[in-house]
């Protein structure tokens, strides 16, 4: 089976900045597949490149087997495009905006209805509202409707939950997943770290330059070293004193721990504890802990 | 305890027949890092703007620093520093352009912002910058120099809405360490954020949902009362019955 998407040492340069430096990548049919990086990673020229709204300085990338530069009209009328900024018409209602879209792309809402209806069903009631008076979270699952409604075969959503709170999240993932399995292939950047799990590969990007790609599983079992959980009453003074450890290889806060790992593989956990008490800390707790993709994320930014 | 630099009683604010705030009742204490959550549309960034001085609430009281938020709103905008991820700096401005002007608006001398600059371009390591445009900077140093910029002035309050949304998880543990580090110099943080490990940075915290503070505890007490590990799981049990959206 083909890939949905192929990117070959794809090159976008603004004046003086590399924004995309020679990044490759496939996406097979059917998978989620995630971009993970900060603002300024160079993910969303990426995702232009593929829906063909920008052209590349260099490399060369496919989607669906059409060429981004030379097959861009096939491409158009194949993929679906969610931007990070909300596009729709402000001042069209909510079924006015559908219609458009579906009309663009010579169908009609009833045609793939069943693909849209989930999420449909809970924009209905506020039909005729006008796209600008909606929430945001009314607007992000309009917009993924509009994404949808001609059936493409790839769908980009270039930061669908940046600036969404957990509980809206996790809605709009649940909503992906069921997008799979219909078996459209999703493309999908975020710059939060553990929405990477719900990806079946990620590739973690940082200034143009791609880090790693593997499944989420993969590159957590990458990590070389073993992690330890620490806590102290006074967090800001724990994470301090690691840092001028001697024997920690990295340290940094980590949620309600700081995360460690040491230089040498054997742990003398004692020896780590009577340490951070000399140094005046209580409340001390250290255990090992497993990776996340921000560790892994954290430990390739570093190197 | 110590001094108390934000008191709010029942405060509240209507638009028409939409209660945006809903008798929000709390106290932050001076160098408390308090952490302000809530879903969307939850109401924060209302409060936020009476707290701000911006917007005069429909009925309740408030103090910052000292200041009634009916009345002292202009002495409010002078004693606190604010920041957001979208209006941080001015773009096509250099870096020390941009703490000229806004040294000058919160009514530095000439001196005290040539030496708060010097400090401020040292700390952040950004003295070969200090003549290049802030739309050159990557946004992690952005953020970093806008947080700077507003306690300049060493105001009393500084209030961050979601400061660290899109930053590498490297820059963001650096832009909390400089949160950390204006809390021990005694400036007070009130913070917004929707990453939850950042709320486990905070000394308390509270959580709005459809108007209303439904929470507000430390972090650890939080998890022990909802009998959950993590801040994401208290923040998911009270927020998922939230009715409305922004």
């Amino acid at each position: 089976m083909e890939a949905a998407v192929i990117v070959k040492d794809l090159t976008k340069v603004y004046g003086e900045t590399t924004a995309v430096d020679a990044v490759s990548f496939s996406v097979n049919q059917g998978e989620i597949f995630g971009l993970i990086g900060p603002d300024g990673a160079g993910k969303t020229s990426i995702f232009r490149v593929l829906t063909t709204l920008l052209l590349p300085d260099g490399g060369s990338a496919t989607v669906d087997g059409f060429d981004v530069v030379e097959d861009y009209s096939q491409i158009r009328s194949r993929v679906g495009y969610m931007p990070g900024k909300f596009s729709l018409y402000q001042d069209l209602s909510v079924e006015e905006n559908l219609n458009f879209f579906a009309t663009l792309f010579n169908t009609t809402i009833k045609e793939n209805y069943h693909l849209i209806k989930d999420i449909y069903v809970q924009l209905e009631p506020f039909k005729t509202r006008r796209a600008g008076k909606l929430s945001g979270g009314m607007k992000q699952k309009l917009a993924l409707c509009c994404a949808l409604i001609h059936k493409p075969t790839v769908l980009f959503l270039d930061e669908p939950t940046t600036g969404v709170d957990p509980v809206s999240r996790k809605e709009f993932w649940e909503m992906l997943k069921q997008l799979k399995a219909q078996n459209i292939t999703i493309v999908v950047s975020t710059p939060y770290m553990d929405e990477a799990n719900l990806c079946d590969r990620i590739a973690l990007i940082q200034g143009g330059k791609i880090l790693s790609v593997n499944t989420p599983g993969n590159i957590i079992k990458a990590y070389p070293n073993q992690l330890y959980a620490i806590k102290a009453d006074n967090m800001h003074a724990l994470l301090k004193i690691l840092n001028g450890y001697d024997e920690v290889l990295a340290s940094y806060a980590f949620g309600e721990f700081a995360h460690a790992s040491f230089k040498n593989k054997t742990v003398d956990l004692e020896g780590v504890k009577s340490y951070l008490t000399k140094k005046e800390l209580t409340g001390i707790e250290l255990k090992k802990t497993g990776t996340t993709i921000e560790d892994s994320f954290i430990k390739l930014l570093k190197d | 305890m110590g001094e108390t630099v934000i008191k709010t009683d029942k405060l509240t604010k209507r638009f028409g027949d939409f209660i945006a705030a809903d008798e929000i009742t709390f106290e932050v204490e001076k160098g408390e890092i308090f952490g302000f959550l809530g879903a969307n549309g939850a109401g924060k960034t209302t409060a936020m703007r009476m707290l701000c001085g911006l917007s005069i609430p429909s009925s309740g009281s408030a103090t910052i620093a000292g200041f009634d938020v009916y009345k002292q709103t202009e002495q409010i905008k002078r004693n606190i520093g604010y920041m957001s991820q979208k209006f941080s700096l001015y773009e096509d401005l250099t870096v020390i352009e941009n703490i000229k002007f806004f040294g000058g608006i919160y009514g530095l001398t000439n001196l005290q912002i040539k030496t708060k600059s010097d400090e401020l371009l040292h700390n952040l390591g950004l003295e070969q910058e200090a003549k290049k445009l802030v739309a050159s900077l990557p946004l992690g140093w952005k953020q970093k120099l806008s947080f700077s910029v507003a306690v300049l002035h060493e105001p009393k309050i500084v209030f961050l809405d979601e400061p660290t949304g899109g930053v590498d998880p490297v820059t963001r543990r650096q832009f909390w360490d400089l949160i950390y580090n204006a809390a021990d110099r005694g400036v007070t943080i009130f913070v917004t954020t929707h990453y939850m490990d950042e709320a486990e940075y905070c000394n308390r915290i509270s959580l709005m949902v459809d108007g209303k503070i439904k929470a507000l505890d430390t972090p650890r007490n939080l998890k022990n009362t909802f009998g959950v590990e993590t801040m994401d799981e208290v923040f998911y049990k009270l927020a998922r019955g939230a009715k409305r959206g922004d």
